[in-house]
């Protein structure tokens, strides 16, 4: 069995996903990141921007995360995210609809945050 | 119907339906108390987990940090309070606003400056009252916060803490909030939130004595505990908001278990009194109808002779 890291992924009110992974993809502030069991001891800055958890079954969990933190010791591996959504609870036809309306209204966090939605779906 | 219990019986009547009200509040109290402690429970993850890492950051970089190095000489300091928007809840919020009272008596003993930053409507309305200064506040949602709101309420007070403290900026943040020990216990608690001492924050999410890792940070120390800082501030401020919602709940339904209690205290002393006017009216009636009869029976008698 290929070694695993214990990965949490909390937002501000809730915990969304835990659980053991060989792989986690995520988009820091200087770029694309990947964590494998027994990378060194990690502390990033994340930006909005899907993340990518390989589990040791062999599934991938996709999540949309809005701002937050990367932290990585003793194999355990902790996203913090304001907002996080996996894949599987994004509403894409109301992502798209958000995207719209923000572009619309040119409002850039909201269509930001559709689109980093989107891309999580797409992924999926 | 006798006058005297006719009163009684309306009295009861109306008692009985505040009884009602009062037990409906109580019921409505104690089921949301179980929601909002389920909503301290979920952030708690991601507030010890934040912790982690600001402690990680602060012990293993030597960077000095706005939001953790101390003013040599601080000369202003900003307390937010957190009080509730309705009362119905006892000595809740006035006690909340006691122990800010007691802080900002000894920060101006110490020779600061106060601002002071207030949640809730009845803080508010007790500061505007006595015509006080209120730098900001924010009402309607105590009952039910949501991380958005704590990022409301945390972002002035970032911002005051990053001023000069010569533009009108803070040099301390202090909070004061009703802490939720227990459903029968909730105590108003005076903290110092900025600057960030490490140590208590290392108590907090349980990591004290624990060796840290030596963490590559990405893109830098200063980056990170930049972006870090403020997340915790807001975190810390979601939690006392949370915990808020948690006490105002259940001191909400303690006074409503009073009430009703005194309800019933009063029902039963009146539904007595109540019975004791009827009886005293029944006893009154036989008394006037034996008196009668026997009046009527001695002037039969008389005229019989």
């Amino acid at each position: 069995m290929a070694a695993e890291l214990h990965v949490e992924l909390v937002a501000a009110d809730r915990s969304v996903w835990s659980g053991e992974a060989t792989l986690v993809i995520a988009r820091t502030t200087s770029g694309d990141i990947g964590v494998m069991p027994g990378h060194q001891p990690l502390l990033g800055v994340l930006e909005s921007g899907p993340v990518t958890i390989r589990t040791s079954e062999g599934d991938t969990v996709v999540a949309a995360v809005h701002g937050g933190f990367i932290s990585f010791a003793d194999n355990k591996l902790s996203l913090l995210a304001e907002i996080a959504e996996l894949a599987d609870e994004i509403d894409a036809q109301r992502a798209e609809r958000a995207l719209e309306r923000a572009k619309s209204e040119s409002d850039a966090a909201a269509e930001r945050r559709a689109d980093v939605r989107l891309r999580a779906v797409a992924v999926r | 119907m006798g006058a005297q219990l006719r009163v009684y019986k309306r009295r009861i009547k109306s008692v009985t339906a505040t009884k009602k009200i009062t037990k409906a509040m109580e019921m409505i109290a104690a089921s949301r108390i179980v929601k909002a402690q389920r909503q301290v429970a979920a952030s708690t993850p991601y507030a010890t987990e934040l912790t982690r890492a600001v402690t990680a950051v602060a012990t293993g970089s030597t960077t000095n940090h706005a939001l953790t190095t101390e003013a040599e000489n601080p000369t202003r300091a900003a307390i937010l309070l957190i009080t509730s928007d309705r009362g119905l809840a006892g000595g809740y919020s006035s006690n909340a606003i006691k122990a800010a009272e007691e802080l900002t008596e000894r920060l101006r003993g110490e020779g600061k400056e106060v601002d002071a930053y207030i949640v809730g409507r009845k803080g508010v309305a007790y500061y505007g009252f006595r015509e006080r200064k209120v730098t900001e506040s924010w009402t309607g949602f105590t009952d039910n916060p949501t991380y958005a709101d704590a990022k409301a309420v945390a972002a002035p007070l970032i911002a005051a803490i990053e001023k000069d403290t010569a533009e009108g900026g803070v040099d301390e943040l202090h909070i004061v909030f009703t802490e939720f020990i227990s459903m029968l216990t909730q105590t108003p608690v005076q903290s110092r939130l900025l600057p960030l001492s490490l140590e208590k924050a290392a108590e907090e999410s349980g990591t004290k004595g624990e060796i840290l890792p030596l963490f590559d940070f990405e893109p830098s120390a200063e980056d990170v505990l930049d972006a870090l800082l403020p997340r915790y501030v807001e975190s810390r401020i979601y939690n006392a908001l949370l915990q808020a919602a948690a006490s105002k709940h259940a001191a909400t339904r303690r006074a409503m278990k009073s009430a009703t209690d005194n309800a019933g205290e009063l029902i039963k002393s009146l539904s007595r009194l109540a019975n004791a006017a009827r009886q005293a009216e029944i006893t009154q009636e036989i008394s006037e109808i034996v008196g009668g009869a026997s009046a009527l029976a001695d002037a039969t008698a008389g005229s019989d002779k």
